[in-house]
């Protein structure tokens, strides 16, 4: 093991999971739409043909990626925004008629949660389904949770922090047999909502195979451009707008369309689908050996998230006795950009809700670190973490008070009565 | 792309090297100070102490909770000054930083009594390094807590029952039970007016009578921290 001032630094960016650079093709194809067609896509002239004409081309390019229809893509700000458009959109339309009650998971992103909790307000109830030990969430759980007045199931395509790939068209092909049996239209709801965000550019897309009614992806996580996205909407479901005004994105999205992002995101989405299988299998193979030596070189680490079913260029692991922010601080140090489930990291100082979902105790989610391989990761990049992640644990274990055990369990963990005002952890005083 | 300057680490280096929030993309604002005391880490306890090297220890925090903040002092009968005092954390980077000046600041000039040291503010720890995030204030208060538990088992250790403080806890919110240090912890993880208090403890909801010195004590307490 070198010591640390041994190591020289050299910029490592293992956070494709938080935002991916934008690929050339991408930004060339977008200029153009900045300076030259920069018409609004409304009028009826030529420079806004030029720009309506890139509209309709980028909707028909994903479309065809999706095995959708171009008129079910409606373009938006981001994931974000697309996965509230589907939340309150089918609540906002359907819940007086058919119901209040959706049905999501307890590791859902935050953009799904939280439109939730402001669901709540509104009368909704809702459920979270629970996962296993590996960040799955359950067909029969789900099945098992519907009512006839559940109007939405949104359960996210691939889990952000850890990962784990969810049972989506599985799902999906239970939610049909639960609405054939209970004398359900295929246009009546309940819908299923997936965020694809993270699974975009490495699983299949086709909707009618993932037997989905709504699905968000992105731009910023596929080396597109950031803050657009889209939602596709199965043709004869209806939302309520987020955003109402000119009319835009068939009544569904006002404002300008944001063409040259639209380009872009849709130009990244058919690069990132051409290089699918090549890419998948490239970082699934570095991936593997960086966890292989990690788990040779570093004691006392643990595996978050499923061991086979996950991402291809996820990592995410649990170092015991050491704190996350600490390890980011010094690998960033060494130009390595990695996150952390730690609560210090989370401006609510909350620790990952994902890592407690999956039953692992508090420590494992302080002492969580993600890496998330991309584009220009390269073998030399994966040597150069191995080369700085085991002495910095080191050094972080020399000054750690702690020694904790490979078996933890919540349960234990959550008894203990050794919090700075003996109380249970801040994060557990809702 | 390498930066061949990184070996050895200089001040400099740290400088530049800002931290940025992953997941929300705000910078922290650490500051050169906080930097070099995170990376240069002072009155660290590396070895297993000898059996007489200290005099007390004081633990707080819990793995659980992210933070645990181990201190252990060496104290001159005579003057009563710290002469030596020695950690060991897990947390995070500002709780590391905090920490080591913490310790600077009570063992620098032949040390503080510990009268003096028992002084130090988290506000004090704070001027000293030049700031930290507002809401990573919470981890350099362990340091002067883990100081006040090393003080009062030595204290205990040589008899001096009756200097021994414990910082007792008071009930605002009879019907909540929920104590003036609850109240204190929420205020340092951002509760800083009445409305988000009330969203995170639901104090004074079912008792509005406690809501006077429920504001009383959110004014006090972002006094203490935040000094505003």
């Amino acid at each position: 093991m070198k010591s640390l001032s041994e190591i020289e630094k050299r910029i490592v960016y293992l956070d494709h999971a938080a935002t991916t650079p934008t690929h050339p093709d991408v930004v060339a194809a977008m200029l153009p739409y900045f300076t030259d067609h920069f018409g609004n896509p409304s009028g009826l002239y030529e420079i806004s043909r030029d720009a309506s004409e890139a509209l309709s081309s980028a909707r028909e390019s994903i479309a065809q990626i999706l095995h959708s229809r171009p008129e079910e893509i409606i373009f938006t700000g981001g994931g974000t925004e697309s996965d509230n458009l589907a939340l309150f959109g089918i609540a906002r339309k359907y819940g007086a008629k058919w119901g209040k009650h959706i049905i999501t998971s307890q590791i859902e992103h935050h953009a799904v949660l939280l439109p939730t909790e402001v669901l709540k307000k509104e009368g909704f109830e809702i459920t979270e389904t629970t996962v296993n030990e590996h960040a799955e969430v359950s067909v029969e759980n789900i099945i098992a949770a519907l009512r006839p007045e559940t109007v939405l199931i949104s359960i996210m395509y691939a889990n952000n922090e850890v990962g784990t790939i969810e049972p989506i068209a599985e799902i999906g092909a239970a939610i049909q047999r639960w609405k054939k049996d209970n004398g359900r239209k295929p246009i009546d709801p309940p819908f299923l909502h997936t965020d694809a965000c993270q699974a975009a550019g490495a699983l299949n897309l086709n909707v009618d195979e993932l037997k989905v009614d709504l699905l968000t992806l992105n731009g910023s996580k596929i080396y597109g451009p950031k803050g657009v996205g889209i939602l596709y909407v199965r043709r004869g479901v209806q939302l309520v707008p987020l955003i109402v005004g000119g009319g835009q994105e068939n009544r569904l999205r006002s404002g300008t369309e944001n063409v040259p992002a639209i380009v872009g995101l849709a130009r990244a989405l058919e690069i990132a689908t051409e290089k699918r299988e090549t890419e998948n299998a490239r970082l699934a193979e570095l991936r593997n050996y960086l966890w292989a030596e990690i788990q040779v070189r570093v004691p006392k680490v643990i595996l978050n998230g499923h061991p086979t079913n996950r991402l291809p260029n996820n990592l995410n692991f649990t170092i015991l006795d050491i704190e996350g922010e600490a390890a980011l601080l010094y690998m960033d140090e060494f130009g390595i950009s990695l996150s952390t489930g730690s609560a210090c990291t989370s401006t609510s100082l909350d620790p990952s809700h994902v890592i407690l979902a999956m039953g692992k105790p508090y420590e494992y989610a302080h002492g969580s670190l993600r890496m998330t391989l991309g584009a220009s990761t390269t073998r030399e990049d994966i040597d150069h973490v191995l080369e700085v992640l085991p002495p910095v644990v080191a050094l972080l274990r020399s000054i750690s008070p702690l020694n904790l055990s490979m078996d933890q369990k919540q349960e234990n963990i959550a008894a203990h009565s050794a919090f700075v005002e003996d109380g249970v952890p801040h994060w557990m005083k809702k | 792309m390498e930066d061949t300057n990184a070996k050895p680490l200089t001040t400099s280096d740290m400088q530049t090297a800002d931290v940025v929030n992953p997941h929300t993309k705000q910078k922290w604002a650490y500051s050169p100070i906080v930097k070099e005391h995170f990376f240069h880490p002072k009155n660290l306890l590396l070895e297993e102490p000898a059996p007489d090297q200290f005099d007390a220890r004081g633990t707080v925090g819990s793995p659980a909770c992210g933070d645990v903040m181990d201190i252990w002092i060496k104290v001159d009968p005579a003057t009563e000054r710290v002469v030596d005092l020695k950690w060991k954390t897990f947390g995070c980077g500002s709780a590391i930083a905090a920490t080591s000046m913490f310790s600077v600041m009570v063992t620098e000039n032949d040390g503080l009594t510990l009268t003096d040291a028992l002084k130090i503010k988290p506000q004090d720890i704070m001027e000293r390094l030049g700031g930290l995030p507002n809401r990573k204030i919470h981890c350099s208060v362990l340091a002067d807590k883990a100081f006040r538990k090393a003080v009062n088992n030595y204290f205990h250790a040589v008899g001096k029952h009756d200097r021994v403080e414990v910082e007792g806890a008071r009930v605002i919110d009879a019907r909540m039970n929920i104590t003036d240090k609850d109240i204190e912890e929420a205020v340092l993880e951002g509760a800083l007016n009445l409305e988000d208090m009330q969203k995170k403890l639901k104090v004074g909801v079912g008792d509005p009578a406690a809501i006077p010195e429920i504001e009383q004590l959110i004014r006090f307490y972002k006094e203490k921290y935040f000094g505003a």
